[in-house]
């Protein structure tokens, strides 16, 4: 029945769908495993039992997040082997190392710290488990750190040399193949737009309780916090887009012809387009709306610069064009829409309004998700404008994967499809049942029913829980 | 002799990242597969939460063996996982739907049935898919030279694996696994919980001895040279003493049980799998593919045996140090109302 299809289109769609789904949950987990470790440390610091009340709030949240980010995360460790086995034997030596780490250096130590930082706040004392979070947080961080390192070695290939067997195989430093080109880059435009999801979703969430009760103080609290963050790291992150793209241009041009849809070369400065309809059979964009020579001007700080089109490349090295230009334009669109979030906030502080603005707290609630789309969509400009290569320039996707028979890709490919949507689908559902709960005092600890988890020593920390740290 | 190479000391790592999450996930995955047997309320939640704190280190082990195969032995990770495909996709949704039902369970009372029966049913699953993985490998895979591909690939069909062999390699580990989630939790729970725990654990202890007698005595009519392995030298010195050990463990599995011991049965379940693990170690060794790659045909260059081996030298133990704090803080009976 699957047999006409495509093993290895069958084969894309389903890593993008299971690492899309994958990337979701990280985007995040990282997020808020920063902010609770910030709200259990304001607690020990100033005793102030509102965010030990938040911590715990925002904790049974995490703990459904992040059992989703693992069961999806463990997919994709054996999508490189089931899917793309080619390109695993090929890569293994460079990449296996990298990933290899990742798991000895943070997947052990969030998931080891983990059950303390969910079960043990009575247990281990405050300071333990204090530690217990930031180690999870930590964790998060450092799990970012080598699997964008895989990422960008992808992208843009360094240190390497080619055996007998056709393996990339190191040549001189470690370091050189870890920090490539592109790895700083992505890290910090990665770290941040978590940091800005995880902004925008606690900051709808306070938007939603301030709207039912302007004075719950926690709900004050959380949006007051999660605005600051977005008024100071949206900004930041547009400056870090910029820094990124112009890394891109250096060394995956084509990819940004593909997301300026430059079908042309422009000798005496590019005009930057705003919108338009990509046509590739014509190689043009139609109805385009454009800035004369902006695009140069932002690429190359000079308003004649010339620009290489994609009458440069040749045809069969060509990132397709439709999907790029648009994924780019959602993630940019939506960056200046959080940019503008931040600005509304500072100015309703300003006026002392903040919790009292109801305006403000509907476009916080609207722009509640968009850190997921955009994050996305980032990621479909990064992928998508990779291609046809699977390590850029080096080893092309029609070459990387597993032999396979398109049957089996495509029924698994269903199986992923409706068991993620069911399962991430109720998951999605909890987390939004959970956030509708209006935040209290004496918010209890995940799971809520019943609470206990092994152990035998008492229960020492919580009566006292809310008395300031020592 | 074995020549005690960087290429040696990884398959020991990779060994023994592979048995350390049989046996940690395996008695998670085990109360998945007994917790029908379970009473709804107090025995189920005492059981779940047994593992709550700890199910997802445990499950980290799977990522370090399948990472460590990709980094390590990048040739046999390109093989192997194309030839299960289908078991390796059937172990993975399996273990999504039963990682999501420890939060979920809790998160949504009026469905707890149901995310109950996902637990089983995920748990179940994965246990199956890797018992018949184990017996998939065993039975050998049809490999061919393919200077395309870095040397060699998986040159078979897509149900290879589905033979009468790996399914009784499925059902053994399906009742392996069980027998250690019903030892852990003779340990862990008390109560009526304890009580169910104990009689299961009875008969799968006489289901998984006959399990492995079962694969041992078929092993040997497989395709491959398993019988010269076990049956010449220097092999039979080690094949001689495994299924004597077995006996005696066996033995003193089910006189510990009776006297209601609480931490030797669990301890023997660990012995039996470990002396299965040793079995399976003579059978295949030097191999990874059986018959057909060694491990040096599979092995990563030594630049990257050795920068991996710099960092897991130093880690492995911090790891192994914190695994265990977290589990002496949740040490104990669980417990049904609050702490104990
Ligand atoms: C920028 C961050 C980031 C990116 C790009 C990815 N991940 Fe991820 N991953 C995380 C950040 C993260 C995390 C935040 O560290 C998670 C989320 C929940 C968790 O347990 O850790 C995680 C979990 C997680 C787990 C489960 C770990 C555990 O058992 O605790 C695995 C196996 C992977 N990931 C593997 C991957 C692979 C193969 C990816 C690429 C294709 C990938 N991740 C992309
Ligand atoms: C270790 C990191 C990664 C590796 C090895 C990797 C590898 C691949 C491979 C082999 C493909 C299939 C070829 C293709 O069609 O592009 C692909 C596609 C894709 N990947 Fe990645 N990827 C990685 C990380 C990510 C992450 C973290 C995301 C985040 C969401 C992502 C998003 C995508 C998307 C959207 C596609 C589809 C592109 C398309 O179909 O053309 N990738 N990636
Ligand atoms: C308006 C400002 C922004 C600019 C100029 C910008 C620029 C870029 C560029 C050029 C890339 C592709 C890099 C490459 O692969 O070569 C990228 C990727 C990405 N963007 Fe943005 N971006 C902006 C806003 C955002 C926002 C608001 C988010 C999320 C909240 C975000 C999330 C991402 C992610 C996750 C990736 C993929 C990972 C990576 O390659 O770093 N971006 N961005």
């Amino acid at each position: 029945m699957f047999d006409h299809l495509d093993p290895v289109i069958l084969a894309r769609i389903q890593f993008a769908f299971t690492v899309s789904f994958h990337f979701i949950f990280p985007s995040f987990s990282i997020g808020l495993a920063s902010y609770l470790a910030v709200l259990e440390g304001l607690w020990l610091k100033t005793g102030k039992s509102v965010y030990l009340d938040l911590f715990k709030y925002w904790l049974k949240i995490f703990a459904v997040v992040f059992a989703m980010g693992v069961v999806s995360g463990i997919v994709m460790s054996y999508q490189f082997g089931t899917n793309w086995s080619v390109f695993s034997v090929k890569t293994g030596p460079i990449l296996g190392p990298l990933m290899a780490y990742e798991v000895l250096t943070a997947f052990f130590l969030e998931a080891g710290f983990l059950g303390v930082m969910l079960f043990g706040m009575s247990k281990v004392g405050r300071k333990l488990h204090f530690a217990a979070t930031c180690m999870v947080a930590l964790g998060t961080f450092i799990s970012a750190t080598w699997i964008l390192s895989v990422n960008s070695w992808m992208q843009t290939p360094t240190g390497f040399a080619i055996n007998a067997n056709g393996q990339f195989v190191p040549a001189g430093s470690w370091l050189t193949i870890i920090f490539n080109p592109s790895f700083p880059y992505r890290l910090l435009h990665t770290v941040i737009a978590s940091y800005l999801t995880t902004s925008l979703v606690v900051g709808a969430v306070g938007a939603w309780h301030l709207l039912k009760d302007r004075t719950n103080p926690y709900a004050r609290k959380m949006f007051s916090m999660a605005m600051w963050m977005a008024a100071l790291v949206a900004p930041v992150q547009i400056f870090a887009g910029d820094l990124h793209g112009l890394n891109t241009l250096e060394h995956q041009p084509a990819k940004v012809m593909a997301m300026e849809g430059h079908y042309q070369s422009h000798p005496e400065g590019a005009p930057l387009i705003l919108f338009g309809i990509p046509n590739s059979a014509e190689q043009r964009v139609d109805y385009a709306i454009e800035i004369p020579k902006a695009s140069s001007l932002i690429l190359k700080h000079d308003l004649n610069a010339p620009m290489a089109g994609l009458d440069t490349i040749p045809d069969d090295r060509e990132p397709p064009v439709g999907i790029v230009f648009w994924s780019f334009r959602v993630m940019v669109g939506l960056g200046f829409a959080m940019l503008g979030l931040g600005l509304f906030s500072l100015l309703a502080r300003s006026r002392r309004a903040l919790y009292d603005w109801p305006l403000l707290h509907r476009l916080a609630i609207v722009m509640g998700p968009t850190g997921f789309v955009a994050v996305i969509a980032g990621w479909i400009t990064t992928e998508v404008g990779r291609q046809p290569y699977t390590v850029y320039g080096q080893m092309l996707t029609g070459q990387s994967h597993s032999p396979l028979a398109a049957p089996a890709v495509a029924a698994s490919l269903i199986a992923f499809v409706v068991v993620y949507f069911a399962v991430f689908g109720a998951g999605t559902w909890y987390l939004i049942k959970l956030m509708s709960q209006t935040p209290h005092a004496h918010e209890d600890e995940p799971p809520q029913t019943p609470i206990r988890s092994a152990g035998i020593t008492p229960a020492p920390a919580l009566d006292g829980a809310l008395a300031p740290a020592e | 002799m074995i020549n005690f190479d960087l290429t040696v000391i990884w398959a020991f790592i990779i060994a023994f990242a592979v048995f350390a999450y049989v046996v940690m996930d395996g008695f998670d995955l085990g109360i998945g597969i007994l917790f029908p047997f379970f009473a709804v309320g107090e025995e189920r939640d005492q059981a779940m939460n047994s593992i709550a704190p700890v199910w997802d280190g445990n499950e980290t082990w799977l990522v370090l063996g399948g990472g460590g195969l990709f980094a390590a032995f990048p040739l046999a990770y390109g093989i192997i996982l194309p030839a299960t495909y289908p078991l390796m996709i059937a172990m993975l949704l399996g273990l999504v739907f039963r990682g999501v039902a420890f939060e979920f369970r809790w998160r949504d009372p009026g469905h707890r049935a149901l995310w109950d029966v996902a637990f089983t049913l995920g748990s179940v699953v994965a246990a199956m898919a890797q018992g018949m993985i184990l017996g998939a490998i065993l039975q050998g895979v049809t490999v061919a030279e393919n200077v395309e591909a870095g040397g060699w690939a998986y040159a078979g069909r897509w149900l290879d694996w589905l033979t009468p062999f790996s399914l009784l390699t499925g059902l053994g580990v399906v009742a392996g696994y069980a027998l250690l989630g019903a030892t852990w939790l003779n340990w862990k729970v008390e109560g009526t919980a304890q009580a169910h725990a104990v009689q299961l654990a009875r008969i799968l202890g006489l289901i998984t001895l006959l399990a492995m007698a079962a694969v041992s005595a078929a092993t040997p009519f497989l395709d491959y040279a398993y019988w010269h392995r076990w049956f010449e030298m220097p092999g039979i010195l080690l094949t001689v003493p495994v299924p004597l050990l077995v006996m005696a463990a066996g033995f003193t599995f089910f006189k510990s049980l009776n006297a209601g011991g609480e931490r030797l049965p669990f301890a023997l379940a660990l012995g039996l799998f470990l002396l299965g693990f040793a079995g399976l170690g003579i059978s295949i060794f030097p191999y990874i593919v059986p018959d057909q790659i060694t491990i040096w045909d599979a092995a990563a260059p030594e630049q990257s045996q050795i920068f991996m081996l710099v960092g897991t030298v130093f880690i492995m133990p911090v790891i192994i140090a914190y695994t265990i704090w977290a589990y002496w803080v949740f040490r104990g009976k669980v417990g049904t109302h609050g702490y104990h």
